[in-house]
């Protein structure tokens, strides 16, 4: 009975094509045959799956015609479907992040974990025993499968971590101040003892940079390939690496520049300086864009996690602070024990944040949580040597650290996104499908002008676009005072006919200027002394005000 | 004693990928590409999408070749263009010295051509079916040709109608066996009558232009030299409107998808396009050519049309907006009295006085020949950001970008200044004068001079 039942519903789900015989026109030949009650239709996703995916509030209520409330009803309907899609699709992404739960998780060891990891885990807890040319700065790509090593006395070496192959490995006979990736795996820049230098993959010096000099820590945008480089002079450069050009150079009058930091989300460059101030630039400023007040001491370490909303810092006051970067607020602070200075810090792209001291490096979770505070660690890992560089390497659980002995490669479970876009970024790209990223992201690059603080393009200024409307219709309709001027004589042709209209003409069009340039200017004496007065308390009421009739 | 160890507590799971879920099995799968929307993987989506519409506007301009082809072989100027509406390749074409050519547009030759008329071919239409059409002529004739499926004209006229007026414009039916001409009259024939059936007048001066409306097929619209267009009904006994503005119109085009919506090409330098439920105010006013505008066709989905101008330029407009959305004009190019606009919707043709006729495409940049599915997408995505993004100022700027004639760029920037100049004279006399004694009246309407019933 029950099979019977369940035979009709699938048959009742099929819609069927029932051939037709040709009309007498030579009409179709096919045809649907479709009860509106049998259409298959797709199961609603969970509300608050949806939700998630919302990109802010929908906009409501009626826009002043018809028309335009029509539209934007359109355009919200659009944006559902974009939220439910997404919802949808969540089901074919199926790796799942990492999880380590225990009672006293930063007790476990890399050990503890390598025994009871599989094989490919296994691999990716590793030490590279490089005592010569120690200490070593690490940078991977975005897509996390290369690993570039740069020792200070001069040894660069890149290479896939995960099969372990090498590309290449020099030694640059200089000193090594700080190595990046450029946008692929094909490029990268080492900031020497003087300039600075761009290797390929094959360690072939490409480029010398020569007004990139003494240059301490490099930044790349990947999106605007743009290489970004604070000098021991108080040089922020940025350089455009598609064309080779310097776009901007700042002078930022703030001594020397070792602590830099880069927001991903809004390629805002962070600088810390020793006055305990947080700097905020953008290439189209001569000025920071912000300045924060973050410590009383210098500045040792920012970072920034990988949404662009919060940002740590820690200084040589013994305290890490997590600031919030809407607000320019702090969040929370953390106070380190005497001889325990926190030094270098790094977000992961699930926001665990790692923070070193000296030999020892310390891996928090929910540390921009706003509801409590991580009281331990969640994991903990103590080196050989001190800690100079370390970065968690983008969808892994690993975590890169460069020391006085080499490198080491760690496990830290949950750090790293699961599930890749390939389009954005892809561990497992063939070569081809580099080449072809590599020419999408030329032609998608993004104007260096388009850095600034406000990310969103598509917002309008109104008010800024209803004065400058205002302005120039003002300009336009405006009429000068009339003043009779007669030019004076002038010899040897001077006063010809059309010589005087000229005069005359010229004279004018200058009272018309001086005219406007008045009128804008008396606009922005009053401004100012609106915005003055509104500030002064005596013009708010008279105290004779008392006396006045009420209600009148 | 021996060291206690203590075994620790947790459950481990690390992140490890298999290879072989992301990558393709053999070499002839595509490439696996999994999806992720999560926002902070995407930094810069909205900034990166904008440099693409950039891009695609940039390509659009890059690529806007609209001149195809000249047909070449009228030895006088052209005076009429006429389209089969069942044949796509094939077009006519009069000259001033009364020779008529049919071009096929695929090989783009002239197929065949028969010396018509003695004198100037004053109007040219074609029957639906595509086996016949009719023309004026100066000498006072009206004569029918026969043409054959491959386009070879017959030398001799299937039909000659002699009269005493010369007659300046002829229409067919849309499906019945009607034809109008207008002279001294609008003459409604019809069958093998030697004798128009109907014949209209209303005033004095003689009509140049007359057009039947496709889809309210007995409509028909007349524009006279007395700054009149005029409406009748050849079912009736008289005109049913007449629209008297301040400059005469020089051709008139119904909108094939809307029945009551016609387009009037005047000489005032713009285009008017009018609902004939309420002839007293335009629905909208084209501007931009600087000369007089000599013809006007619509395209066939109703929604653009184009324009013939006295400025040597073509013109082609949204038949919604107020001024033109692509502007076509050639070094030798003179000034240009007929427009058609092909029935796939794909193709101008414009025939001008150095005695040419141009094909152009529709739109400037599009890729003629077949699309692949991924081209046809790419060329889809790119519309639609194009779309987006299209208010932004250096998009603005680089679309609505044309590179015209010093003439047209001169005298263009003068007419701002003379409407400027007039319309600051107008708020200036408002200013001074009593509230309400100088009244707002819409540029829709000012050219209308008045409505008769």
């Amino acid at each position: 009975m029950e099979q019977q039942s369940k035979q009709t519903d699938s048959k009742m789900k099929i819609r069927y094509f029932k051939p037709k015989e040709p009309d007498s026109k030579g009409g179709g030949k096919f045809s649907f045959t479709r009860n509106p009650e049998n259409v298959i239709k797709e199961r609603p996703v969970p509300e608050h799956k949806v939700e998630k995916w919302r990109k802010g509030e929908a906009s409501w209520g009626r826009a002043r015609t018809s028309f335009h409330t029509r539209k934007i009803e359109a355009k919200e309907e659009i944006y559902e479907k974009v939220a439910e899609k997404s919802a949808r699709s969540e089901l074919l992404r199926t790796e799942e992040p990492g999880v380590l739960e225990g009672d006293k998780t930063f007790q476990i060891s890399q050990s503890d974990i390598k025994s009871q990891a599989d094989e490919s885990t296994q691999q990716k807890i590793f030490d590279l025993r490089l005592n010569q040319f120690g200490p070593y700065r690490i940078d991977y790509t975005r897509n996390g499968r290369h690993l570039l090593i740069g020792g200070a006395k001069g040894h660069v070496a890149a290479f896939d971590w995960q099969t372990k192959k090498l590309h290449c490995e020099i030694n640059v006979m200089e000193s090594v101040a700080d190595i990046k990736w450029l946008h692929q795996e094909t490029l990268f820049a080492v900031a020497q003892k003087k300039w600075v230098y761009v290797y390929d993959n094959q360690g072939i010096e490409l480029h010398c940079l020569k007004h990139l000099d003494s240059v301490l820590r490099l930044e790349f945008l990947p999106y605007h390939f743009l290489l970004c480089s604070s000098s021991n002079k108080g040089y922020l450069s940025y350089l455009d690496v598609s064309i080779g050009k310097e776009v901007s150079g700042i002078s930022t009058k703030q001594g020397r520049l070792d602590v830099m930091a880069l927001n991903s989300q809004s390629a805002v460059i962070h600088l810390g300086h020793p006055n305990g101030t947080v700097s905020l630039w953008t290439p189209s400023l001569k000025e920071p864009a912000a300045k924060i007040l973050c410590h009383t001491s210098g500045i040792r370490d920012i970072a920034i996690d990988p949404t662009g909303l919060y940002m740590a810092t820690t200084s040589l006051d013994r305290r890490l602070k997590i600031f919030d970067l809407r607000t320019f607020r702090e969040l929370s602070r953390y106070q380190y024990q005497f001889r325990q200075c926190p030094g270098l810090l790094d977000f992961s792209q699930k926001g665990l944040l790692a923070l070193n001291r000296d030999n020892v490096v310390e891996v928090y979770k929910d540390i921009t949580a706003t509801s409590h505070k991580p009281k331990k660690p969640y994991l903990f890992h103590p080196c050989d040597k001190l800690v100079t560089d370390f970065m968690f390497c983008p969808f892994e659980d690993v975590l890169g650290i460069g020391h006085g002995l080499g490198f080491s490669s760690i496990v830290i479970p949950g750090a790293g996104e699961p599930n890749y876009d390939a389009y954005e970024a892809n561990p497992f790209q063939s070569k081809s499908q580099r080449k072809q990223t590599e020419v999408r992201m030329l032609l998608d690059k993004v104007q260096p002008e388009m850095i600034t603080l406000q990310t969103s393009i598509i917002d309008v200024d109104v008010e800024t676009a209803k004065a400058r409307e205002e302005e120039r219709l003002k300009k336009k309709y405006l009429k000068p005072k009339k003043i009779d001027f007669t030019p004076r004589n002038k010899m040897k042709g001077g006063s010809s006919g059309a010589k005087i209209v000229q005069r005359k003409k010229g004279f004018q069009e200058q009272q018309t200027r001086t005219a406007i340039r008045n009128i804008v200017r008396n606009k922005q004496i009053d401004g100012k002394m609106d915005s003055r007065n509104k500030n002064r308390k005596g013009l708010q009421g008279s105290a004779l005000d008392r006396l006045k009739k009420k209600n009148v | 004693m021996a060291a206690v160890v203590k075994k620790k507590q947790f459950s481990l799971k690390v992140l490890s990928r298999n290879p072989e879920n992301y990558k393709r099995e053999t070499k002839l799968d595509i490439h696996r590409a999994p999806i992720n929307p999560e926002g902070y993987l995407h930094p810069f989506a909205i900034d990166r999408e904008y440099q693409r519409a950039l891009n695609a506007t940039k390509l659009e301009r890059v690529f806007a070749k609209p001149f195809l082809c000249g047909l070449e072989g009228h030895r006088d100027g052209i005076e009429a263009l006429a389209k089969f509406p069942t044949r796509l390749s094939h077009v006519l074409s009069a000259a001033s010295d009364g020779e008529i050519r049919l071009w096929n547009l695929a090989t783009k030759r002239c197929v065949s051509s028969v010396l018509a008329h003695d004198g100037l071919v004053r109007g040219l239409c074609s029957h639906r079916s595509g086996n016949f059409f009719m023309s004026c002529g100066q000498d006072a004739n009206i004569k029918f040709w026969a043409c054959s499926e491959e386009g070879n004209i017959t030398q001799e006229p299937i039909r000659t109608i002699l009269n005493k007026q010369v007659y300046q414009g002829i229409d067919h039916h849309e499906h019945e066996d009607i034809f109008v001409t207008c002279g001294q009259s609008l003459d409604v024939w019809a069958g093998d009558r030697a004798q128009p059936f109907q014949s209209y007048t209303w005033g004095l001066d003689s009509m140049h232009h007359v057009k039947f409306n496709r889809i309210e097929t007995h409509l028909v619209a007349v524009a006279a030299d007395d700054r009149s267009i005029m409406l009748y009904d050849t079912r009736g006994g008289s005109g049913v409107q007449k629209l008297i503005m301040r400059m005469r119109s020089n051709a008139i085009s119904w909108n094939p998808m809307q029945a009551f919506v016609f387009t009037a090409a005047c000489d005032d330098y713009n285009l008017y396009t009018y609902d004939i439920r309420n002839l007293s105010i335009a629905s909208n006013k084209h501007e931009d050519h600087i000369g007089a505008v000599m013809d006007v066709d619509y395209a066939p989905t109703g929604k653009e049309f184009a324009t013939a101008g006295y400025d040597r330029a073509v013109r082609i407009f949204n038949a919604v907006e107020g001024h033109s959305r692509d502007v076509y004009t050639g070094k030798r190019m003179q000034r240009v009295n007929h427009i058609l606009w092909s029935m796939d919707n794909k193709y101008i043709l414009s025939g001008s006085d150095e005695m040419n006729i141009r094909l152009w495409k529709a739109k400037a940049s599009e890729k003629l020949g077949v699309l692949k599915p991924r081209e046809r997408t790419a060329f889809n995505t790119a519309e639609t950001l194009k779309k987006m993004f299209k208010d932004h100022p250096e998009i603005k700027r680089i679309s609505r970008h044309r590179h015209l004639p010093k003439l047209i760029h001169q005298q263009k920037a003068e007419l701002r200044e003379i409407k400027e100049s007039q319309k600051r004279k107008e708020s200036n006399r408002r200013f001074h004068s009593k509230p309400g004694s100088v009244p707002f009246i819409p540029d829709r309407k000012k050219q209308v001079v008045e409505v008769k019933e």
